[in-house]
């Protein structure tokens, strides 16, 4: 009898694996959104780029440590008499899905695409003055100046082919926001690993290995099935019941119970992402306070006392259940320029963080409007619920105000919050990236995202001078400079670093990636 | 209409045995108290329903804690179970802590005041837009009536909670941003109201043309009454038993309506929660095993729209001569 059941055990077991086997090639990967549109120029967005990485490829793009590595680009140097070009080298016989070859005219067309005036990543090359094609597999990029780390800025500018663009009448980049549809934006035709198959939106896309791709070692996954599930418990509820092998959006209250789980496990890593409050600076009053006279926080002890107020330890534990790195300092650690001591964050001290206030002339406190995202970054809303509640103990009662993203971040670029939460990225894992927007003065080029109008021309000048600085070591220490004053300043008010979570079956394995950008190509199945 | 009749003095009950006076002793004769007495059900549902809206009224002094104080909140108490002390305070939750660190059991009694003052708010402006236009559309009838009645046809021909929403969002963009969240609740008992005024207009408009045709109504007129105090001295009292019956069952649905606002999370800010508020983010910590911050604000929604509601039917038949 005994041995009948080990009979019967070693069937099973043998069916399991032969069925796994079978199955392995398939990846049905499942998270919140879908891409916004498939025409690679239209939307500078992460998860666009994400799944646009699977079809289209880059010059150069990033490995799971974030260094540059080599795509569709062998070599990349600047021009040896000529410090403002860089030559890029392209890897020679590598065709586009439709058989045309891939060539330098189709890098000069996509890169000049990428910064005509309707496409979304122009900002990225807006130090670019020409783009040249030397020979067929030679480019050359003029700078308006010196532009040392322009390569960086490449990352997600994906390459089209030239023939089939003109063909399909797709030169022109979609115009998103003005709701305008072209034929790139449901088919494709880069040199990218997989093929598009079929796409319903929002629903389901399906993605075929590419027989012809130019690399040596083919992928494990020869078919990717991706699933949109924006609500989060159905998402999980997807990945217990097998529907689903790999969720990219993993809530965190939900870890605990999934690795837990058999059969599932979770792969967490830090993202290349700081989530901080912003406040409004300058003399004028807030218009959500109480105090109509004068805006406390462009008072230095306001934002001195709210940065000891603030329990960053308390928010890791509780809202992100362990699943955050509190910092002190707007720039994760990836980036060029963070260092131990500008991460280094205060203890908690209500009792100074009052006096502070009271000297400040506010013993009472005062009342201002917090701006939240609810469906943006990990727990956000909850974050900054906890923020009303420990800036409440020191006397300063916050309304929260809770919008999508949609509507959140129009407020903060266009200035209309006093007081809000956001998250920054930085795919140039510089800090100039940074500065850039964050925190020179608002004008047409830089400071977009600086929604609290904080200007400071010393700083800007230094800002602007890490875009053209060749001498690397003088730019560091610029660049450690700004950050001291930053901080001193507390232009902005960082809480923590955000960390990611795959859930996947455990016979998956898929590395976290740092900018939330993994590729179905690492997938490896472990049997 | 013969014109020299005298008008018969209203349908008065027939006259009362000698019993003590006095409008208590009236009450416990009447046919609605007997039919009250009779049905276990609704005694139950009654004081469920009192026991909760008091509940609800004298939160601020019966409440634990006061979740809305931030100096109270410790966010390390965040998910303490039911039945046991914070780890990080010497408070007690009963009820369990939710991610903030709150009482459930005390949120939830802050939270079933805003659930109930936008229902009884939501009901009371549906209810006097209801009856003033269905009173003047029945009194008036032609253009007016066509009028009122076929806004309130096209509106009765969608989900209140679409016509809610249209305009919770339409009055989001007209408030500037920096005022939304003050005026969230005036906008919620806004949305609710205009999205329930109908049920109200179209009852009233008929019993307005039965009553409009009877002769107390006519007397009235030729006395030369001004039509405004005809329909609000004669005929709106004639009128008052379907609007209270319509207004109770009305307070459920709109509690109900509040909640799924705010679970759809256009209602009240998480920092102020209803009922609706407290189960959107109790949802998300289902599969994670923190049922009690879901389960309580859940089961509480439930008992108070049964409630109202079973009163409500209990109140159509005990004021419907036909089913008595």
């Amino acid at each position: 009898m005994k041995n009948v059941i080990k009979g019967l055990g070693a069937a099973l077991l043998c069916t399991t694996m032969l069925v796994s086997a079978a199955s392995a090639e398939t990846i049905r990967w499942a998270r919140a959104s879908d891409a916004l549109t498939l025409d690679p120029h239209s939307q500078n967005q992460g998860v666009t780029h994400n799944f646009a990485h699977h079809i289209y490829e880059t010059l150069v793009d990033r490995d799971v440590e974030g260094n540059l590595q080599a795509r569709l680009a062998l070599s990349w140097e600047l021009k040896a008499d000529d410090p403002t070009t860089w030559v890029f080298k392209l890897r020679e016989g590598v065709t586009f899905h439709d058989g045309a070859p891939f060539t330098a005219e189709d890098v000069v067309f996509s890169l000049d695409r990428a910064r005509s005036e309707k496409s979304n990543m122009r900002q990225l090359h807006a130090d670019v003055d020409q783009v040249t094609a030397v020979d067929d597999y030679t480019v050359e990029v003029k700078m308006k100046g010196p532009s040392p780390l322009y390569p960086n800025n490449l990352t997600n500018t994906f390459i089209m082919d030239k023939t089939w663009s003109e063909a399909n009448n797709v030169v022109e980049v979609q115009d998103y926001a003005a709701g305008e549809d072209n034929y790139a934006v449901r088919n494709t035709n880069g040199t990218g690993p997989y093929k598009l198959q079929s796409r319903e939106v929002d629903v389901r896309s399906v993605l075929t290995l590419n027989e012809n791709h130019w690399a040596e070692e083919k992928p494990a996954v020869t078919e990717i099935v991706y699933l949109p599930i924006t609500d989060a418990a159905t998402r999980v509820a997807a990945l217990l019941s097998g529907e689903v092998d790999i969720v990219q959006d993993v809530p965190v209250q939900d870890i605990d119970r999934l690795s837990g789980t058999a059969g599932i496990k979770i792969e967490t890593g830090p993202e290349n992402r700081v989530i901080y409050f912003g406040y409004r600076f300058g003399e004028e009053p807030l218009k959500s306070s109480n105090v109509t006279d004068a805006n406390p926080f462009n008072d230095p002890r306001v934002r001195e006392a709210m940065e000891l107020a603030i329990d960053r330890d308390a928010i890791r534990q509780v809202v992100m259940r362990g699943q955050s790195i509190p910092t002190g300092v707007a720039n994760p650690p990836f980036v060029n320029g963070w260092t131990e001591e500008l991460d280094a964050y205060p203890a908690v001290d209500l009792d100074r963080a009052k006096a502070l206030l009271a000297e400040a002339g506010y013993p009472d406190g005062f009342t201002v409007t917090l701006d939240t995202p609810n469906n943006r970054y990990v727990n956000d809303e909850a974050i900054s619920q906890a923020v009303v509640g420990m800036l409440g103990r020191i006397g300063i009662q916050v309304t929260l105000a809770s919008r999508p993203v949609a509507q959140h971040s129009p407020l903060v670029t266009a200035n209309e919050t006093d007081f809000y939460l956001l998250g920054w990225g930085v795919p140039t894992f510089d800090s100039a990236y940074v500065f850039n927007d964050l925190v020179h003065t608002k004008d047409g080029d830089y400071g977009a995202y600086n929604g609290g109008l904080y200007s400071n021309p010393e700083l800007d000048e230094k800002i602007r001078s890490l875009g053209v600085e060749t001498d690397l070591d003088k730019r560091n220490a610029t660049i450690a400079e700004i950050w001291q004053v930053v901080k001193e300043d507390r232009v902005l008010l960082p809480i923590h670093n955000q960390v990611l979570a795959y859930a996947m079956k455990d016979s998956i394995t898929l590395p976290v990636h740092p900018e939330n950008q993994p590729l179905m190509t690492s997938v490896q199945f472990n049997n | 209409m013969s014109m020299t009749e005298t008008t018969p003095p209203p349908p008065a009950t027939p006259p009362a045995p000698p019993r003590p006076e006095g409008p208590l002793r009236r009450f416990l004769d009447s046919d609605i108290f007997y039919s009250w007495k009779r049905s276990p059900v609704t005694i139950l549902a009654t004081v469920t329903a009192l026991t909760l809206i008091l509940i609800a009224v004298l939160a601020p002094w019966i409440a634990p804690y006061d979740p809305f104080n931030p100096a109270s909140l410790n966010l390390m108490d965040g998910f303490t179970p039911p039945a046991s002390q914070g780890p990080f305070s010497d408070n007690w939750f009963l009820m369990g802590a939710d991610n903030q660190g709150r009482d459930v059991l005390s949120t939830i009694m802050y939270g079933s005041r805003v659930s109930l003052f936008v229902g009884f708010m939501a009901t009371l402006f549906a209810m006097t837009m209801g009856v003033g236009l269905g009173l003047t559309a029945g009194y008036n009838g032609g253009m007016i009536d066509a009028i009122i009645m076929r806004i309130a046809d096209i509106q009765l021909s969608f989900p209140a909670i679409l016509i809610a929403l249209l305009i919770f969002g339409v009055a989001r963009g007209l408030i500037p941003a920096n005022q939304q969240e003050s005026m969230a609740i005036w906008v919620l008992i806004l949305a609710i109201g205009l999205s329930n005024w109908a049920q109200f207009a179209r009852t009233v408009r008929g019993a307005t043309m039965v009553e409009r045709e009877k002769d107390y109504v006519s007397a009235a007129r030729i006395m030369g009454v001004h039509p405004v105090l005809i329909l609000l001295r004669h005929i709106l009292p004639n009128v008052l038993g379907p609007v209270l019956v319509i207004g109770t069952i009305g307070l459920a649905l709109a509690i109900i309506e509040e909640a799924t606002l705010s679970f759809l999370g256009v209602g009240v800010p998480p920092t102020q929660p209803s009922l609706g508020t407290l189960i959107r983010i109790g949802q998300q910590y289902l599969f994670s095993g923190e049922w009690w911050i879901l389960f309580f604000p859940a089961v509480t929604l439930i008992l108070l729209a049964l409630s109202v509601n079973l009163l409500g039917d209990w109140l159509r038949d005990a004021l419907n001569p036909k089913l008595r």
